[in-house]
C-alpha cells in the first residue's frame, strides 16, 4: 500500500529542520556543525599537516582522511561503545571518496588533511549529516573546492520515494515492500554524484526516481551551506 | 608551541599581576551551560569556559549487578579527547593525558558519593540502573579539568530516568520525569602554581609552562572527596592549603551557576 | 550572453557563478567551466574590470619563495639547522645562509640557534616536493630573543600588517611594543605585559574584522581607547619592524 502521508507530515521531498553554522571549533583550521531533523553532526578540519605514518604519505599529493565518530550518548537506545568499528570506518571512506571529487589537494605532497566527524545526537542519515558538515568545515577552512557537497538519504518507503529518512521510516519495513534507503552526495553545479550506497530492495526506474530527487534535494541543502558561510561574514 | 625561554615571558606578567590574556590570576574566562544539549542522551549539558568548550552526556540502562556487589548500581565517568578539540589529540586509544583527565573527573563524581549507588538497585543481585557519564572534549583553549567536572555535574542534573519494559530493560520510546537520585554536588577545581602565583582557569600556554598543578574536588558541603597534583614542581603544606581555600570558594561560585 | 552574477566586495563561497561569457577572466580563487566562471574558496569577489579574483578570508600558507616567516628550531643538524614553519613543511637553515661570520668546521652549531629558538628567515628555495631552504640574511632576519608569540590565519597577515605596514605602524605608536610578522600566520610580540595585552587584542580584532571596511580607522580608535594614546596611520619603511 503506497504512503500516503509521511509519519512527520512532511512532502515526499521535503527535508527535516536544518541548522547549519561554520567556524564553531575555535582550535580547527575549519568547523562546522549541521543539523537536520534531531540529528547533529560536528565536523573539524585540521590541514594540511604531517602525516604520519609516514608510509601513508603520498609525493604527489595531500592525503585526505575522514573519520566518524558517533559520541557515546549519541545513539537512539543504548550507550555507544567508543571506538568506531568496521562501520565507522567504512563510512569514513565513503565520506572522503565523496568529498575528493571537489578537492585538489596536489599542492600538498606528503601532507594529511584530517577531517572528522562527530555526532552528538542522532536519528537517521547520520552519514550524510556529517558529509553535509565536513563539506562546510573544508570551505571554512580555506580549502579551494570546485563546488560544494550535499548529502541525503533518499529512500522508498512502501512504494512512495521519499528524500531524509527518519529512523522511523527506515525501520518500516513490510513483507512485500521494503525500504530502500538510499544515501547519496551531489555536487549541485555539475549535477554529478559523488556518494551512492543502497541497503534494501528497489526497481530500476524507481532507483532512477529516487536519484533525482536526491540531486535536487542536494541542490536546496548546498544553498543552506552556503548561507552558513556566509553568515560567519556579516556584521560585526 | 614551547618557545625556550617562555616561562620567562609568562612570569613578567605574573610578576605584574596579570596573565597572557590581561585576567587577574584568580579570573575565570565566561562560564556558560546549557543544558539538553543532545536529546538521544537522557541527560545532557554543553560547558563553555572562555572558548573551552566541553558535553556530557548521560546514558542510563539496566543491567545486572557486578557479582561482588549485588547491592549497588553501576557509576561510571569516562571522558575521550577527540581529536576535533585540538590538533594536539590524535585519534585512537586514549592518551596519557585523556586516561588521566577520565580518572581524575570520575573519582570526584564517584568519592563525593554525588549519587549513592545503592539507590540505583532495582532488585538486588539481579537487576540494577546502570549511569555512564561521557565527557567529550568539543574545543581545548585550556582548563579541560574544570570544564569536564562542571559539564558531568550539570548532565547528571539534568538527566531523567528511562522507562522500564515488560522483561525489566529500559524503554528508551518512554521516558519519565523521574530525576537521577542526586545527593552532592561535587566540582572540581584545579589550580596551577606558575613561580610564585598560584591562578585558576588555566590558558593552554599556561598549561605547557607551569610548575605544579592541584586538582581539588569539592562537595557544596565544604568537604573534600579527591584530589589530584600534577606536574613535576613541589607544595609546599601551606601552599596546599591555600589552594584548598581557592578551591572551595570557586567551586561554590561555580555551583550557582548550575542552579536551576 | 555575457553578465556578472556577483559584485565586488561580495562573500563568496566554493560554487558560486561568478560570471557567464568568454570575456570574463578568471583570476585567483575563481576558475573557467565553459561559459561560466565559479568561485573555487571562501573569500571576498574583487572585480577588476573583467578580472575575477577571490581574495582568501581563511586558509593555510603557501610557501614562496622570498617569504618571510617565522619558524622555530627543531633540530641541529650536520651543517645547519632544522626550522619549524608551523605548517605540514619544515625547512633547513644551512650554516652559510645563518651568518656572514666565518663559521669552523668543528663549530658547536647549537650555541648559534638551539632548539626552541624562534627566528625570522627568508624562503630562498622550494621544491615540488616543498623540500624548503630559508636563510637568516637580509634585512629584519634575525633570532628573536623573549617575546610571545599568536597564530593567526595566514590568510589575515596582509590585513594584520597593513598598506605599507601602517596597521603594524599603529600598534606600535599605541602599545610600544616590537613586533614581527610572518607570513606563514605566527606573530611575534615584545614589550610591556600591558602593550602586549593591548596588542593582542588588537590582532584578534583585525582578524575578526579583516573583511569590513573602514578598519584603518576603526583599529586607530580602538588603540587610543585601550591605551589614550594618539594614534597616527601613516606608512613605515620596509625595514621598520623590530
Amino acid at each position: 500500500m503506497p504512503y500516503p502521508k509521511r509519519f512527520d507530515g512532511r512532502k515526499f521531498d521535503e527535508t527535516r529542520p536544518i541548522v547549519a553554522k561554520v567556524g564553531i571549533i575555535a582550535r580547527a583550521d575549519g568547523s562546522a556543525m549541521f543539523q537536520i531533523g534531531k540529528t547533529t553532526a560536528y565536523a573539524a578540519v585540521y590541514g594540511p599537516r604531517t602525516l604520519h605514518p609516514k608510509w601513508m604519505q603520498n609525493p604527489k599529493t595531500g592525503v585526505l582522511r575522514c573519520e566518524y565518530n558517533m559520541l557515546p550518548f549519541s545513539g537512539h537506545g543504548e550507550r555507544v561503545r567508543p571506538g568506531g568499528g568496521r562501520r565507522a570506518r567504512e563510512i569514513g571512506m565513503v565520506t572522503e571518496n565523496a568529498l575528493l571529487p571537489v578537492l585538489d589537494l596536489r599542492e600538498y605532497p606528503n601532507a594529511v588533511v584530517d577531517v572528522y566527524i562527530d555526532l552528538p545526537q542522532t536519528d537517521a542519515g547520520t552519514r550524510c549529516a556529517g558529509i553535509c558538515a565536513a563539506s562546510m568545515a573544508l570551505a571554512d577552512a580555506g580549502f579551494e573546492m570546485t563546488d560544494m557537497v550535499a548529502a541525503v538519504a533518499v529512500g522508498n518507503v512502501q512504494g512512495s520515494i521519499v528524500a531524509d529518512l527518519t529512523y522511523e521510516e527506515e525501520q518500516n519495513k513490510t513483507e512485500t515492500e521494503g525500504v530502500a534507503d538510499t544515501p547519496v552526495a551531489f555536487m549541485p553545479n555539475s549535477g554529478k554524484l559523488t556518494l551512492l550506497q543502497m541497503d534494501g530492495h528497489n526497481t530500476r526506474a524507481d532507483l532512477k526516481r529516487a536519484l533525482e530527487m536526491g540531486r535536487e534535494v542536494c541542490k536546496k541543502i548546498v544553498a543552506i551551506q552556503k548561507a552558513a558561510l556566509r553568515a560567519k561574514y556579516k556584521g560585526e | 608551541m614551547i618557545m625556550s625561554d617562555e616561562k620567562q615571558h609568562v612570569l613578567k606578567y605574573l610578576a605584574k599581576g596579570i596573565r597572557y590574556d590581561g585576567r587577574k590570576p584568580l579570573d575565570y574566562r565566561e562560564v556558560s551551560i546549557a543544558y539538553g544539549v543532545s536529546r538521544s542522551a537522557e541527560g545532557s549539558a554543553l560547558v563553555k569556559i572562555g572558548k573551552t568548550e566541553v558535553m556530557a552526556g548521560v546514558k542510563i540502562s539496566i543491567e545486572k549487578p557486578y557479582p561482588d556487589t549485588p547491592d549497588k548500581g553501576n557509576l561510571m565517568v569516562n571522558a575521550e579527547l577527540r581529536p576535533m578539540a585540538s590538533p594536539l589529540f590524535e585519534s585512537g586509544p586514549p592518551s596519557d593525558q585523556g586516561i588521566e583527565l577520565a580518572r581524575v573527573v570520575d573519582r570526584g563524581v564517584r568519592e563525593s558519593e554525588s549519587i549513592d549507588v545503592h539507590d540505583l538497585v532495582i532488585k538486588a543481585g539481579e537487576l540494577v540502573w546502570s549511569v555512564s557519564v561521557d565527557l567529550v572534549a568539543i574545543n581545548d583553549d585550556g582548563n579541560l579539568f574544570d570544564a569536564c567536572s562542571l559539564a558531568a555535574l550539570a548532565a547528571l542534573k539534568d538527566a531523567k530516568m528511562p522507562g522500564k519494559t515488560e522483561n525489566n530493560k529500559a524503554d528508551y520510546d518512554n521516558r519519565t520525569n523521574d530525576k537521577l537520585p542526586l545527593k552532592h554536588e561535587p566540582l572540581e577545581i584545579t589550580m596551577f602554581k606558575i613561580g610564585n602565583t598560584v591562578l585558576v582557569d588555566p590558558s593552554p600556554e599556561e598549561e605547557l609552562n607551569f610548575d605544579a598543578r592541584l586538582t581539588v574536588a569539592c562537595r557544596e558541603d565544604g568537604s573534600l572527596c579527591a584530589l589530584q597534583k600534577g606536574g613535576a614542581g613541589e607544595l609546599t603544606i601551606e601552599e596546599i592549603d591555600h589552594m584548598i581555600g581557592i578551591a572551595l570558594e570557586k567551586s561554590a561560585w561555580l555551583r550557582k551557576k548550575l542552579a536551576r | 550572453m555575457e553578465s556578472l552574477h556577483m559584485n565586488d566586495k561580495d562573500i563568496v563561497v566554493p560554487g558560486d557563478l561568478l560570471a557567464s561569457g568568454m570575456g570574463y577572466l578568471p583570476s585567483k580563487g575563481s576558475y573557467r567551466d565553459g561559459e561560466k566562471v565559479y568561485a573555487n574558496r571562501v573569500g571576498l569577489l574583487s572585480v577588476e574590470g573583467k578580472v575575477l579574483k577571490v581574495v582568501p578570508l581563511s586558509g593555510n600558507y603557501a610557501p614562496k619563495i622570498g617569504d618571510k616567516l617565522i619558524g622555530q628550531v627543531t633540530d641541529v643538524l650536520f651543517s645547519g639547522w632544522r626550522v619549524d614553519l608551523f605548517g605540514p613543511y619544515s625547512a633547513v637553515l644551512g650554516v652559510k645562509d645563518a651568518t656572514s661570520e666565518f663559521i669552523g668546521r668543528g663549530a658547536n652549531l647549537a650555541e648559534l640557534f638551539g632548539l626552541g629558538d624562534l627566528i625570522v628567515c627568508k624562503i630562498v628555495n622550494v621544491t615540488s616536493q616543498k623540500l624548503i631552504d630559508v636563510s637568516l640574511k637580509g634585512p629584519g632576519l634575525q633570532k628573536l630573543k623573549g617575546g610571545r608569540t599568536l597564530k593567526v590565519n595566514a590568510a589575515k597577515v596582509p590585513r594584520i600588517i597593513g598598506k605599507d605596514s601602517s596597521m603594524l605602524g599603529m600598534i606600535m605608536q599605541a602599545t610600544g611594543i616590537k613586533i614581527a610578522v610572518g607570513m606563514n600566520g605566527i606573530v611575534w610580540i615584545d614589550g610591556t605585559p600591558e602593550g602586549e595585552v593591548v596588542a593582542v587584542e588588537t590582532i584578534e580584532k583585525i582578524q575578526n574584522e579583516a573583511h569590513l571596511s573602514g578598519l584603518t580607522n576603526k583599529i586607530k580608535d580602538f588603540l587610543e581607547h585601550k591605551t589614550g594614546k594618539k594614534v597616527v596611520a601613516q606608512a613605515i619603511p620596509a625595514e621598520g619592524e623590530s
